[in-house]
C-alpha cells in the first residue's frame, strides 16, 4: 500500500469514528430534548423536531458555502484535494438538506396547518438543494478528474453568488404578499434549557459534518491513489 | 479593449451566419415558444383563472424555457470537427470567446423573445396601453443576466453525455431571481402601474446582471483551459 | 500522463512522435499547442511560453484529423473567419490565395459539408497555414485520406519544411511523411522508448518498434 493510501485509510477510520460519536450524540440530544427540556406550550411535542431541523439546516448552509469558497480557491491553486473536499462537502450538504426538508414539513403540518409553504427561508433552502443535486449530477457526468474539478468549481462559485439573489427575490416576493396569520412563525424568546439543547445539537451536527466529510474525503483519496493513474 | 470587442464580434457574427445557414435552433425555439403559449392557454380552469392573471407568468416561463433551448447550440457548433480547438489555438483572449458566444446567445434569445411577444399579446388578449417601452426595458434587464449564466453552463455540459438534461438541472435555479422579478414587474406594468412602483425589483434585476456577467466572464476561462 | 518528456525541434525539421493508443500522444500535442497546462515544466516556442504569452500562439499552426472547420460555412468563409482570429489584413485576398494554393478555387463557395474528405483536409491545410506559422503541429493528419490526398498533404508538408517551418507530427503508425522526418520518437505510457534520428530503413525500424512495444 502506498503511503498516500495509508494516510487515506487513516482519514477514513478517523472519519468513521467521529461519525459514530456524532450519531450517538444525536441520540443523546434526542433523549435530552424529550426528557430534560421543557415542552413548548403552544406547539407541544411537535416542537421537539426543532432540535434536529435547525442544526441540519445550518449544517447544510455551511456545507454549501464551503463548497463555493473552496471552489474559488481550487480555480486559483488547482490542488485536486480541494476539489475532493468540495465534493465531500456537497454530498454531506445534500444529506443535511434532505433531513431539513423532511423534518420541516413534519413540523409544519401540525403547527402551520400545511405541509409546505413558500416561506422565504424554505424556498431558499429548496433551491440550494436543487442546485447541489445539479452539482453532483454534473460531477457524475464528467469522467475526467481535472475537467470535472474545473466544471464543478464553476458551479460552486456561481452557486455562492446565487444565494443572496434568491434570498432577496423570495423575500421581496413575500413582503408583497403577506402570509396568513396562521402561517406566521412566532419568534418566542427561548428558555435557557431549550437554548442549551439546541446548542448541544448544533455541536453534535458540526461533529457529524466533520465525520461524514472526513470519511468521504478519505474514500475519494483512496480511490484516486489505487485507481489507474496511467490513464492518458 | 477594441481588439477584444472586434474579436468577440467576429465570433458572434460567425455564429449568426452559421445559424442563418441552418436555422434549426432559432426556428425550433420560436415554434417551441408558440406551442408553449398555446398550451398554457388551455392549462387552466376556464372561468376561474382569467387569462390576464396568468399572462405574466406564462410570458416568462415561455421566454426562459425557449431561451434555454438555444444555449446548447453555441458550443455544440464548436464541437463538430473540433472547431473549438481552432479557436483555442488562435491568439485571442479567452474573454473574447466568452463575449462572442454571449453576444450570439443574447442575439438568439432576443430574437425568440421578439417573435413570441406579439404571439403572447395576441393569444392572451393583452392590452398593452403605453406599457410597451417599460416592458422592453424589463425584458432586457431580466434577459442580460441569465444568458451569461446559460453561456457558461452550456460550455460545460456540451462536453458531457447528458447535455440536454444537465443544462436545465444546473440552470433552472439561476432563473429564480430573474423570473420572479420579471413576472412581478410585468404584472404591475400590465395593470397600468408606473415603473417607479417596481423600483426595488428593477434594482434587483440590474444587480443580478452586473454580478453574473462579471462572475461568468471571470470563471469562463477555467472551463476551457485544460 | 507524461513523465520527463523533453523534445526540441529546429526550423525546417519534422519530428515524428509515434506510439500506441493511450501513450499520451494527444496529451503531448495539446500541451505543445498550449491547450493544456503541463503540471510541471514548460513549452517554449522561439523562447516564449504560450500560456503566459497567448499572443505568441500566432507562431503555431494546428492540422488535425478533425478539420476545425464549420460545415455550414463555405471554405472561403472559414478562412476569412480564421484570418480575423489571427488579426490578418487583406482577409479576402489571403483566403483566395490560400484556396488557390490547395487547388480549391472552384469550390470556394460551396458549404464545407458538401466537400469530399480529401478536399476538406485541403481546406484544413489552408486554414492551418493561413497565418504563416513557424511551428506546425500535426495530429494524425492522414487519417481517412486516400492515397492521392495523402500524397498531396505530404507534398505541402515538404514545401513547408523547405521554407523553414518546424513540425511535430503525432501518429499511431509511421505515416506517409516518414521520409520527410529528421527525427523519430516513440512514446509508450508517457515515456520515450525510442528517441533518435530517423533511420533510413523503415521496415527495420518497424521491426524494432514492435519488439519495443511487446516489452
Amino acid at each position: 500500500m502506498t503511503p498516500q493510501a495509508q494516510a487515506a485509510t487513516a482519514t477514513i477510520r478517523r472519519g468513521l469514528l467521529l461519525s459514530g460519536i456524532a450519531l450517538v450524540g444525536v441520540v443523546l440530544v434526542y433523549a435530552l430534548a424529550l426528557f430534560n427540556t421543557p415542552t413548548e406550550i403552544r406547539q407541544g411535542l411537535a416542537q421537539k423536531i426543532f432540535y434536529i431541523h435547525v442544526p441540519a439546516a445550518i449544517g447544510a448552509l455551511i456545507a454549501f458555502s464551503l463548497v463555493g469558497l473552496v471552489s474559488g480557491v481550487y480555480l486559483w491553486l488547482r490542488d485536486p484535494r480541494l476539489d475532493l473536499f468540495a465534493h465531500a462537502s456537497a454530498e454531506v450538504g445534500v444529506v443535511f438538506s434532505v433531513v431539513m426538508l423532511t423534518t420541516g414539513p413534519l413540523w409544519g403540518k401540525p403547527i402551520w396547518g400545511t405541509w409546505w409553504t413558500w416561506d422565504a427561508r424554505l424556498t431558499l433552502t429548496l433551491f440550494l438543494f436543487f442546485l447541489f443535486v445539479g452539482y453532483l449530477a454534473l460531477r457524475s457526468a464528467v469522467p475526467e478528474p481535472a475537467e470535472r474539478a474545473r466544471y464543478s468549481a464553476v458551479v460552486g462559485i456561481l452557486g455562492l453568488f446565487l444565494v443572496p439573489f434568491v434570498h432577496l427575490s423570495v423575500y421581496l416576493f413575500r413582503t408583497l404578499h403577506p402570509q396568513p396569520v396562521l402561517l406566521k412563525p412566532s419568534a418566542p424568546s427561548m428558555p435557557p434549557e431549550m437554548l442549551r439543547t439546541l446548542l448541544i445539537s448544533m455541536g453534535v451536527f458540526t461533529l457529524l459534518y466533520a465525520g461524514f466529510v472526513m470519511t468521504r474525503y478519505g474514500l475519494a483519496i483512496l480511490a484516486e491513489s489505487t485507481g489507474d493513474s496511467d490513464a492518458d | 479593449m477594441t481588439d477584444l470587442i472586434r474579436l468577440a464580434w467576429a465570433i458572434a457574427a460567425k455564429d449568426l451566419r452559421v445559424e442563418m445557414r441552418s436555422r434549426t435552433a432559432i426556428v425550433s425555439a420560436v415554434f417551441f415558444a408558440a406551442l408553449v403559449l398555446a398550451i398554457f392557454n388551455f392549462a387552466r380552469a376556464p372561468g376561474t383563472v382569467s387569462q390576464a392573471m396568468l399572462a405574466p407568468s406564462v410570458l416568462w416561463v415561455t421566454f426562459t424555457f425557449a431561451a434555454m433551448l438555444t444555449f446548447n447550440r453555441a458550443f455544440a457548433l464548436e464541437r463538430e470537427n473540433a472547431a473549438l480547438d481552432g479557436l483555442l489555438v488562435a491568439p485571442i483572449p479567452r474573454g473574447a470567446l466568452f463575449l462572442g458566444k454571449y453576444v450570439a446567445n443574447l442575439g438568439f434569445v432576443f430574437t425568440v423573445e421578439a417573435v413570441s411577444f406579439p404571439l403572447f399579446v395576441l393569444f392572451f388578449n393583452v392590452s398593452l396601453g403605453d406599457a410597451l417601452p417599460s416592458l422592453l426595458l424589463v425584458t432586457g434587464l431580466a434577459t442580460v443576466g441569465f444568458v451569461a449564466v446559460g453561456t457558461v453552463f452550456s460550455a460545460m455540459v456540451v462536453r458531457t453525455r447528458f447535455a440536454d438534461l444537465l443544462l436545465p438541472l444546473l440552470f433552472l435555479p439561476f432563473l429564480v431571481p430573474p423570473v420572479i422579478g420579471a413576472v412581478q414587474v410585468t404584472t404591475r406594468l400590465l395593470d397600468g402601474r408606473p415603473l417607479s412602483e417596481v423600483w426595488g425589483w428593477l434594482r434587483l434585476l440590474a444587480a443580478y446582471d452586473v454580478v453574473f456577467l462579471t462572475v461568468c466572464a471571470m470563471v469562463f476561462p477555467a472551463i476551457l483551459d485544460e | 500522463m507524461l513523465r520527463g518528456i523533453d523534445l526540441t525541434v529546429n526550423p525546417g525539421e519534422l519530428l515524428i512522435v509515434a506510439g500506441p493508443n493511450g501513450a499520451g500522444k494527444t496529451t503531448l500535442l495539446r500541451i505543445l499547442a498550449g491547450l493544456m497546462r503541463p503540471t510541471a515544466g514548460s513549452i517554449r516556442v522561439f523562447g516564449s511560453d504560450l500560456r503566459t504569452d497567448p499572443l505568441r500562439r500566432a507562431d503555431v499552426g494546428l492540422l488535425s484529423h478533425q478539420s476545425l472547420l464549420y460545415d455550414d460555412l463555405t471554405p472561403r468563409e472559414n478562412l476569412e473567419f480564421a484570418a480575423r482570429l489571427y488579426g490578418l489584413d487583406h482577409r479576402s485576398e489571403r483566403a483566395g490565395e490560400a484556396l488557390a494554393a490547395v487547388g480549391l478555387t472552384d469550390r470556394a463557395r460551396d458549404p464545407v459539408r458538401l466537400l469530399s474528405r480529401g478536399m476538406v483536409q485541403r481546406v484544413a491545410i489552408a486554414r492551418a497555414l493561413l497565418h504563416g506559422p513557424r511551428v506546425l503541429l500535426l495530429d494524425e493528419p492522414f487519417t481517412g485520406l486516400d492515397v492521392p490526398s495523402s500524397r498531396r498533404v505530404t507534398e505541402v508538408l515538404a514545401a513547408q519544411l523547405n521554407a523553414g517551418t518546424a513540425m511535430v507530427l503525432v501518429s499511431h503508425n509511421l505515416p506517409e511523411a516518414w521520409t520527410l522526418a529528421s527525427h523519430v520518437s516513440v512514446l509508450v505510457r508517457g515515456k520515450w522508448v525510442i528517441d533518435e534520428p530517423r533511420p533510413a530503413d523503415r521496415d527495420a525500424f518497424l521491426a524494432r518498434l514492435h519488439t519495443a512495444l511487446d516489452d
